[in-house]
């Protein structure tokens, strides 16, 4: 693949990417690493996260491999995943994951 | 194994830098003490303006930090200089003596004239000089090196090119056997269960769970939120979506090494491997309670290009971003900025991070020693009196 890296995955548990410069609708992603026939679905600003993984609804988002979120909404890869399709942790979530671990 | 060549001391301890350093115990001081350091030339003045009208929790925050810094194994001999019958230079520099420091105090008093004291400084610092030049380096392991981990003038790659670039390097070194200090309680709020939940035992996940706690009610105290304030209005421009991802950004530099012991501002850790420091999120009452804890070097990742060194320790500065290191190459020691656009990997700089490491325990000048950046503030608890 001589294409330019434009997304970076931070840990190998990750279920999403960031964007390393802004990508249009319909660009593949390369993702340095494993690379994934991904088409992104909607634009994302560099910096941004793009779903390499699908993520139901209440399905933990994984970045840094740990999670940093919960989704609001099924995301489907290729989504864009910000404040529309995610929430934060609230105290119940974090004792959950406290078992978890 | 890697290794380095520095200086040990009497105590065991070994340096990276051969300082000649001048210090104030109080503020009223801080002008004589740039003025000592500018007659002798090579030597280092540590300037502050604490020390005076504190109560007890900043003066022993205050004392436990200048013992730290005077007492580094960077600093081959320190003067101190102090003001009146009450002050503390000469039961600090008892106590650093005992621990086999070539330390020395001048009182500004009464009784002598300020040409008097300045003479006296100047001879025991030209003295110093010479006695430091005979001091040898000797062979040492990474086992040794103290790295503190800071960042400061963060932008939305910090979390994504040189903080986890950082934490990769921190594995590195707590793999072989070194000690990595990350600091700043403030930006680990929302993602403290996280940090919690990889220490070594249950009594230092509490501790650090404890010390997050109390800065979030330091914080509320004086009305603000910190989670409800975060990630603000331009972190979720830049990406960012919740606290626990903006937390996690910055305690990555940390990486994934079990959390081995949390640590007061300013103490010396006990414990080897990854280890957390009690310090503020302002860099440079960071970076200077880092130090005093005994980190040789500093590890500083920035965005915006945050000029902040130490009069002590060589800090190194990581850039998150290729703009950056076209704007002011000057400023930057390491480019994480070729994440972006070179297709480096996180563990690539991890590796560029150690060599330099290194190169600079071996000597080597970092940016903020080469524009002489000493910036030094201590951490203040309370009102002033």
């Amino acid at each position: 693949m001589g294409q330019k890296v434009n997304a970076i995955k931070l840990d190998e548990k990750d279920n999403v990417a960031v964007a390393l410069e802004t990508l249009k609708v319909g660009e593949p992603l390369s993702i340095k690493g494993g690379i994934k026939e991904i088409n992104v679905l909607k634009k994302i600003p560099y910096g941004h996260k793009v779903a390499i993984a699908p993520i139901p609804k209440a399905g933990k988002v994984i970045k840094y491999g740990e999670c940093m979120g919960i989704a609001t909404m099924d995301i489907a890869i290729g989504d864009h995943v910000h404040v529309l399709n995610v929430r934060g942790l609230t105290e119940e979530d974090k004792s959950f994951q406290k078992e978890v671990y | 194994m890697r290794t380095f060549e520095g200086y040990r001391r009497a105590n065991g301890s070994i340096g990276v830098r051969n300082h000649i350093i001048v210090i104030n115990t109080v503020g009223e001081l801080a002008g004589f003490t740039n003025k000592l350091a500018g007659l002798v030339p090579g030597v280092i003045p540590v300037v502050h303006q604490a020390g005076q009208a504190q109560y007890s929790e900043d003066s022993d925050q205050t004392i436990k930090t200048l013992v730290g810094t005077a007492g580094h194994a960077n600093v081959s001999a320190a003067l101190f200089l102090g003001m009146g019958s009450k002050d503390p230079a000469e039961g600090i520099v008892e106590t650093l003596k005992k621990d086999g420091h070539h330390v020395h105090s001048i009182i500004f008093d009464k009784d002598k004239s300020i040409t008097e004291c300045l003479k006296e400084g100047k001879a025991w610092l030209e003295s110093a000089l010479e006695r430091s030049k005979r001091e040898k380096t000797e062979k040492a392991d990474i086992s040794e090196l103290i790295i503190g981990l800071e960042c400061g003038g963060s932008d939305a790659w910090s979390g994504i090119t040189a903080n986890p670039s950082i934490g990769a390097l921190s594995d590195l070194i707590v793999e072989d056997g070194g000690t990595s200090i990350l600091a700043e309680t403030t930006e680990a709020v929302g993602a403290e269960h996280i940090l919690a939940n990889r220490a070594v035992n249950q009594e230092v996940g509490n501790r650090f769970l404890e010390i997050v706690k109390r800065y979030e009610q330091r914080a509320k105290a004086v009305g603000e939120d910190i989670k409800a304030a975060n990630p603000s209005p331009g972190n979720k421009t830049g990406g960012l979506t919740t606290l626990e991802e903006k937390s996690l950004g910055c305690i990555k530099k940390g990486g994934n090494s079990t959390l081995m012991e949390v640590i007061d501002y300013a103490h010396k850790p006990r414990e080897k491997g990854f280890v957390f420091m009690d310090t503020p999120g302002y860099d440079v009452e960071s970076v200077v309670g880092l130090v005093a804890g005994g980190a040789q070097i500093v590890l500083f990742s920035t965005g915006k290009g945050s000029p902040t060194g130490s009069p002590i320790a060589p800090v190194i500065k990581i850039g998150t971003n290729p703009k950056l290191y076209e704007n002011m190459p000057e400023h930057i020691d390491v480019n994480a900025g070729k994440i972006i656009d070179q297709n480096y990997t996180i563990d690539q700089i991890g590796e560029e991070i150690y060599t330099k490491i290194i190169q600079v325990a071996n000597g080597e000048i970092t940016a903020s020693e080469k524009y002489k950046n000493h910036e030094f503030s201590i951490w203040r608890l309370a009102e002033t009196q």
